[in-house]
């Protein structure tokens, strides 16, 4: 078998018949790490020492009767904003350069559970700040499929460790598209789960009314083996939703048995469609709706009517809420320490050099439009227009099981080439709206843009806890 | 309101250094992205509820029961500087009394 390219479940066939032990399987991906990261730059770190005693103790359990799951001993790439206990959490950020994670993030103790094996810090852009990886303040992240292109972001290292085959599978955030564009530019799944299905608790918060932790992986059904391995309540994150959860591998068999769309209704959006997405990718689309056809589905005009709003919208929201959440970062119990005159002169020598541009940009524009005379204009009207696309969302829903979109407006694009900061928002169109909505939705590889050879992915967007149904599909779509 | 934009204010409340050079970059970054932001002013948002939070849930409760936490060690080997293993250490918070 080729581990570069293997699922967890053909993994854990392997696994379980004694066919391969954690111990090679996690060597051969360390191999995989050794010979080419040197050229892609996905990790940022991975303690050896430790995947290693992590797979010698699963090959022990798994000889004794004793394995965890089926999937004990395999490991799964961690983006550099979760915690894993002992590792450093940078952020790909100066200001976190030295820090060790005290626990772990829940989303990492309930892999640990399973047995998965945290493997590494994935490279991201600074904070979860970026579509590229290119503000990432330590290193470059290059697509594996074309090296003079970006991997995507912000969980740009994520979707190449997978691509590259390093690990079969990782974790990434969230929050306006960082999980489902890189994973639309290097060509694998990548899942943004319903906002609470996924506690939150141990991931370094951007802003937190939008970020969600979801999968990385090369099929349906892996994705749903994540997710369930993640999933559901958790005390230590009160917007963890009480719902049982669970299910999602068996709904990705499901759809992979059937190869069927039957009786799925799936909504285009218009406003998704109004040009705005390069010809290549278009072409690919095309071919996606002809075969989710072909397959039995059925498709319905909807329609999102203020989409044009939608990037305002969050980046008055996300940077609002940023502009909070970093306020933590100020050198005195944590993160790095540059001693000014006093106090003060202490917390701005300490942010101004342990932040990159980026984060500097969307904390100031947070404060801004937060502060005193311009709240009511920015920040409530923003709140507000975020009730108007919600319940766009929630009108498409009415005729529709989910919606087939675009999931970014070009294939990978080349470093450099998106040098100005609101251009590359605007990138962000087709996938910022969801998180804005809070629902699920999932980045599909459908297919290659002729003129450049890169990935083109699908987006199906579900409503709330519409998860199951959108994995069944994917797994339908991608057996065909 | 568009042009009254004064990023040497706001990175005074955000407690950022920065240089002029980077002041008069993000000055003019900003107002750009600001006026794109200032679409949201066309549209009426009359008898709109904000949205805050995309979940539908409401005060969580938890019973008020003391539980282990990390402990002090652990959470101070993060810190710049420590006094005595078990404080962390800050710049004076106040002026330093004269003689």
């Amino acid at each position: 078998m080729n581990i570069s390219t293997a699922t967890l479940h053909e993994l854990a066939a392997e696994l379980k018949a004694g066919n391969l032990s954690s111990v090679e399987l996690c060597q051969s991906c360390l191999d995989a790490v050794a010979q080419r990261d040197g050229e892609i730059g996905a990790f940022l770190e991975i303690n050896q020492d430790n995947v290693l005693a992590s797979a010698k103790a699963a090959d022990e359990r798994r000889a004794s009767g004793n394995a965890l799951s089926d999937y004990d001993g395999i490991p799964i790439g961690i983006k550099d904003n979760i915690s894993v206990k002992g590792e450093r959490c940078s952020c790909a950020s100066k200001i976190l350069e030295n820090l060790t994670s005290p626990y772990d993030a829940t989303a990492v103790e309930r892999l640990r559970k399973q047995g998965f094996i945290p493997f590494g810090r994935l490279n991201m852009d600074e904070f979860a700040m970026g579509s590229s990886c290119e503000n990432s303040a330590f290193q470059k992240t290059r697509n594996p499929l074309d090296t003079t292109r970006v991997p995507g972001g912000s969980s740009g290292g994520s979707a190449a460790c997978v691509a590259a085959g390093f690990a079969p599978a990782a974790l990434g955030s969230d929050t306006g598209g960082s999980i489902r564009q890189p994973a639309a530019f290097c060509g694998v799944v990548g899942m943004k789960p319903t906002y609470g299905r996924v506690s939150r608790h141990g991931l370094v918060a951007f802003a937190s009314s939008l970020d969600q932790i979801g999968p990385f992986t090369r099929d349906a059904e892996d994705c749903g083996i994540l997710l369930d391995a993640i999933c559901g309540f958790d005390k230590m994150d009160s917007t963890s939703l009480p719902d049982a959860a669970g299910g999602f591998a068996d709904a990705a068999r499901a759809g992979a048995a059937t190869g069927s769309l039957k009786g799925m209704k799936f909504g285009l959006p218009k406003e998704y469609y109004s040009g705005g997405i390069d010809a290549g990718s278009a072409k690919v689309l095309d071919a996606a709706i002809e075969k989710v056809k072909s397959l039995g589905g059925e498709i319905v005009d909807v329609s999102l009517p203020h989409t044009k709003y939608a990037i305002a919208v969050y980046y008055i929201i996300a940077t609002a809420e940023a502009s909070a959440n970093l306020a933590r970062f100020d050198g005195m119990r944590y993160g790095c320490r540059i001693e000014g005159s006093d106090l003060t002169d202490t917390y701005f020598k300490s942010r101004g050099n342990g932040f990159g541009d980026e984060v500097k940009r969307r904390i100031l524009l947070g404060t801004y439009v937060l502060s005193s005379g311009y709240y009511d204009a920015y920040y409530l009207r923003a709140q507000k227009v975020r009730t108007l696309i919600r319940k766009d969302f929630e009108n498409a829903f009415n005729a529709c099981d989910m919606m087939l979109t675009p999931a970014a407006p070009q294939v990978a694009f080349k470093f450099g080439e998106k040098s100005d900061p609101l251009q590359m928002y605007l990138s962000d169109i087709f996938t910022i709206s969801l998180n804005l909505a809070g629902s699920c939705g999932i980045a599909v590889p459908a297919g290659v843009d002729e003129n450049t050879g890169m990935p083109v992915a699908m987006q199906l967007l579900g409503p709330a806890m519409a998860e199951a149904k959108l994995l069944q599909a994917t797994a339908a779509f991608m057996r065909a | 309101m568009e042009s009254d934009l004064n990023i040497k204010y706001i990175a005074e409340l955000s407690r950022l250094e920065l240089s002029d050079e980077q002041s008069a970059k993000l000055q003019q970054e900003m107002e750009r992205i600001v006026g794109y932001i200032d679409e949201l002013k066309e549209l009426n948002v009359d008898g709109v509820e904000p949205t805050a939070h995309a979940a539908p849930l409401s005060n969580v409760w938890r019973e008020d029961e003391a539980t282990a936490s990390y402990s002090r060690q652990e959470m101070l080997e993060n810190a710049p500087g420590v006094i005595n293993d078990n404080l962390i250490k800050l710049p004076r918070v106040l002026p330093q009394e004269e003689a």
